[in-house]
């Protein structure tokens, strides 16, 4: 597997995202105290900026409407009765305090019109 | 009139006395106390230690009650010898006493184990104030406390030593904490609760010596494992005081031996309290012991009757937090006693109750003790349990809850003190759509009488109500549930200065977009900005400091005091809003100029461009004081509310309140800046102000309340910053003031504003002026912004396709 590096792991603070752009791809980066987790930064519901969401444990919470996101399974968690599909994720690496995200997943990416 | 003297200043003693008073009697009472204070709630100690109530608040009786009821308070004296013949007693100070009656309610005393080193400096017992308060002077951030002895008190005095700042571990010789209270399930969550507020817990470990030079410095183990400490305090339990009943010759087991009569072996001696043997049982809880003296009142006043019969243990654990309760047997060992259990490893819940020929035999709740009363009951009552069996552990299930009201008629009475029928009730709820039992009781008076038909009136709201709340099911939300009136409490108490703390300790430790930010303002608030800030906990708006869009970017809302502008900022404005190609510029409701459609990369650029401190306008805090015209242009105005608008707006500015907060000032009764539709109005008339709060324009209208009508700016001004700081500190997050002023009542917001003492004004005002210090405009942080704060992170490196 390949990786880009992205940014040194103290640019994004414990708790918080934080959005980064590759290609027409925007990535939301999640630094969940035990580890980084990344994702597409695209609410299914209204296109919100995840990476502006608050953190409960490994979800986030969309900032405009309140939908949760698992940040392991890009599954909406809230609401529950939805049909709506998840976001992609993204695997992430960490080495020497580099963030660094899987080209593959990036490159699976059906590119956004 | 007959010598009663009573030796014990206590709890059991005193309150003995108390019940003597009830009846009619020809005694002349004196009170012997080794201690120098009046009789305190010992049981109350360790919320002293842990800061949560002062020495001050646990008086039961002041010295007044001695006086008025002709009692002769004898502090400080120790009774060292009791002649039964001759009826005499002999104080430390040489004193000698006679008695016709007498009472020993001398209590226990700590047991100290005969470890060699107990004599050491800063060795200590956790028994009375006067251990409290030396406790409380040696406790300091960062010593190394040690407490000896796992039981109720040892835990209580740990964590009161951690609250203080210590660095604390239990030292428990048995494997499970409260070992006589819980099993060992029990224990280990109570571990898993101690270790997680911070308390270290070592289980199974024999303390051989204390170590030190003259002052303690460690423990040593007999396991050979040693620990540091500065500080150690004793607590392996209590011993009956019995040196008095042998002194005096009276029949002593491990206590002094009472009947059911609570006499003793001598005809004109009796005894109460903890000193006690009953029926070769001690005590050491204060129900048996207030019993105990409601028995003896009798029987010493002529009045033999009443028996004690014992007593059923029951113990509850007085850590904020830390839920644990305990009653009947714990063995399960027992023949025909089987157990029942429930357990939540990731909640920290663990129930077993214990039953016997399907009655409840012994209960051990930990994590949660809200049914302590239901379990209790059965205890006592020995109820048959066969029809409860499928639900002992829960509540009974939603579709059961309205059947005993389903059968009763509508014409039936519900509430008889005030003649309130089902029916009644009913279409109240319908007409009014009442949702809680408080608006039950204004609209129709039902319980507010003897309040025996309370439950009923619950349970037929439950039924009926649509949007039925349960008041004190109000919890904050599920991973911190507490109700926000308590989790103010334990933020200032335990001395939590973080939302993470607040989770940790008393929550899941992960929290959600709900109570992050309510916790935010709570840590915030009560500690008048001196908290230690989470940037994560709070929503984005509050991150960055500007109110997102539903396209993810942002608007920006200079501060434009009292509604007042010049040409050269609307020209900044003007050029800003060019530079950035901001797609709209709009003049809002609140008399301001909002910019949207920016960027979040671009605001600090702009904010600094702007040069114009931040409106707040994201926030929920001070968004504006919106202002008439008044005195200095309006032909009608007759006070100046431009000026007194802009002055408000400058001393609230900057700080933060549980839901947005607006203000108007108006020179005149014509309202022209509505100020009687909003949280805060002045409302200027000829020679005077009326100060208006809770008014509401948005989702409903309501006229503000009139607060109070002063003659001068400066009085108005106070007026409105008292009723600010009041709200600030008693409103849940996230409610308004026309909600809070309705749910407090206007008459009790008064009250504890601009009608309270003077030194409770000062207290408020005070209060304010340190958030006001300790704020600042927030925009300032573009000059020195958090890692990454406003930025989109560029990739270190390009990814090749």
């Amino acid at each position: 597997m390949s990786w880009i590096r992205i940014a040194p792991t103290v640019d994004i603070p414990v708790r918080e995202g934080r959005s980064v752009r590759i290609g027409t791809e925007s990535v939301a980066i999640f630094n969940t105290g035990n580890g980084f987790l990344a994702l597409e930064n695209r609410c299914p519901h209204g296109g919100g900026p995840l990476a502006d969401g608050i953190v409960g444990g490994s979800t986030v919470t969309c900032p405009l409407h309140n939908w949760r996101i698992c940040l392991k399974s890009g599954q909406v968690e809230r609401p529950c009765e939805t049909e709506s599909p998840g976001v992609r994720t993204f695997r992430t690496r960490v080495e020497d305090g580099i963030v660094m995200l899987s080209t593959d997943d990036l490159r699976a990416a059906p590119q956004a019109a | 009139m007959k010598k009663l003297v009573v030796v014990g200043n206590g709890m059991a003693g005193v309150a003995c006395v108390e019940q003597i008073l009830k009846y009619r009697h020809d005694f002349d009472i004196t009170i012997f106390g080794d201690e120098t204070h009046v009789n305190y709630n010992r049981i109350l100690l360790s919320s002293v230690l842990a800061g949560e109530k002062s020495a001050d608040d646990i008086v039961l009786n002041d010295i007044d009650w001695y006086r008025t009821n002709g009692i002769t308070p004898r502090f400080g004296v120790r009774i060292t010898d009791v002649d039964s013949q001759q009826q005499t007693l002999t104080g430390s100070d040489g004193s000698v006493t006679s008695f016709d009656r007498l009472i020993l309610a001398t209590g226990s005393r700590a047991l100290v184990p005969p470890i060699p080193g107990v004599d050491k400096k800063n060795v200590f017992v956790f028994r009375t104030l006067d251990d409290t308060r030396e406790l409380l002077e040696r406790s300091r951030p960062g010593c190394k406390a040690v407490v000896i002895g796992g039981g109720l008190l040892g835990l209580e005095a740990a964590r009161g030593l951690q609250v203080q700042g210590c660095d604390v571990t239990v030292v428990h010789l048995a494997n499970t904490l409260m070992e006589r209270q819980l099993d060992s399930t029990g224990g280990m969550y109570l571990a898993r609760k101690m270790e997680n507020l911070g308390v270290r817990v070592l289980l199974g470990r024999q303390t051989q010596a204390l170590l030190g030079n003259g002052r303690v410095e460690g423990l040593q183990f007999v396991s050979g494992e040693s620990l540091d400490a500065d500080l150690v305090v004793i607590a392996a339990g209590i011993r009956p005081n019995v040196d008095l009943g042998r002194s005096a010759g009276l029949e002593v087991g491990r206590g002094i031996v009472v009947n059911d009569h609570m006499e003793t072996s001598h005809p004109n001696i009796f005894a109460v309290g903890e000193c006690t043997e009953h029926r070769g049982q001690l005590f050491g809880l204060v129900a048996p012991l207030l019993e105990q003296g409601k028995v003896l009142a009798a029987t010493i006043t002529g009045n033999r009757g009443p028996v004690f019969s014992g007593s059923t243990p029951a113990t509850k654990l007085k850590i904020m937090g830390v839920d644990v309760f305990s009653a009947g047997s714990t063995s399960e060992a027992e023949p025909g006693v089987e157990a029942i259990r429930y357990e939540d490893p990731s909640l920290g819940v663990y129930k077993r109750l214990l039953l016997k020929d399907n009655r409840l035999h012994g209960i051990i709740l930990v994590g949660d003790a809200s049914d302590d009363r239901r379990y209790s009951d059965w205890l006592k009552n020995s109820t048959d349990l066969a029809p409860h069996r499928r639900h002992l552990l829960f509540p009974p299930p939603a579709a059961d809850a309205g059947l005993d009201v389903a059968q009763m008629p509508d014409g039936e009475t519900v509430c008889g003190c005030l003649g309130v029928t089902k029916g009644e009730i009913i279409d109240a709820v319908h007409q009014y759509g009442i949702c809680t039992l408080g608006q039950l009781k204004d609209r129709t008076r039902a319980s507010t009488g003897c309040g025996s038909c309370t439950k009923l009136c619950g349970e037929l709201l439950k039924a009926v109500a649509p949007d039925f709340e349960d008041e004190k099911q109000k919890v904050l939300c599920q991973c911190v549930p507490f109700p926000q009136e308590k989790l103010r409490d334990i933020v200032r108490s335990q001395k939590l200065k973080s939302v993470q703390e607040v989770l940790d300790i008393y929550g899941n430790g992960r929290g959600c977009e709900v109570c992050k930010p309510a916790l935010s303002y709570i840590v915030d608030m009560v500690w008048c900005g001196d908290h230690d800030e989470d940037r994560s906990a709070r929503f984005i708006n509050d991150r960055v400091h500007a109110n997102i869009q539903k396209d993810g970017t942002f608007s920006v809302v200079p501060r434009m005091r009292g509604g007042v502008t010049t040409p050269a900022e609307l020209r900044k404005i003007a050029d800003v809003a060019d530079k950035y190609n901001v797609p709209m510029v709009k003049v809002t409701g609140s008399q301001r100029i909002d910019l949207l459609g920016v960027k979040k990369e671009d605001l600090p650029a702009i904010w600094s461009e702007l040069g114009m401190p931040s409106g707040q306008a994201y926030a929920k805090g001070v968004r504006m004081v919106k202002t008439c015209v008044g005195s200095q242009f309006c032909r009608f105005g007759t006070q100046d509310s431009i000026t007194a608008g802009v002055e408000l707006e400058t001393r609230l500015e900057n700080l933060y309140t549980p839901h947005k907060f607006k203000a108007a000032v108006v020179g005149c009764p014509r309202n022209c800046a509505e100020a009687t539709v909003k949280d805060v109005g002045l409302v200027g008339q000829d020679g005077s102000w009326q100060v208006v709060v809770g008014g509401a324009a948005g989702k409903g209208v309501r006229k503000a309340d009139l607060l109070v009508t002063v003659e001068t700016t400066e009085l108005a001004l106070e007026a409105a910053e008292l009723f600010f700081q009041y709200y600030r500190e008693n409103a849940n997050y996230l409610e308004r003031t026309y909600d809070f002023v309705e749910r407090t009542g206007i008459e009790k917001v008064r009250r504890d504003t601009v009608y309270a003492l003077p030194d409770v004004k000062q207290a408020l005002l005070s209060r304010l002026r340190k958030s006001k210090d300790k704020s600042y405009d927030a925009w300032l942080e573009r000059l020195a912004p958090r890692p990454t704060q406003f930025v989109e992170i560029k990739p270190m490196e390009a990814m090749t396709v």
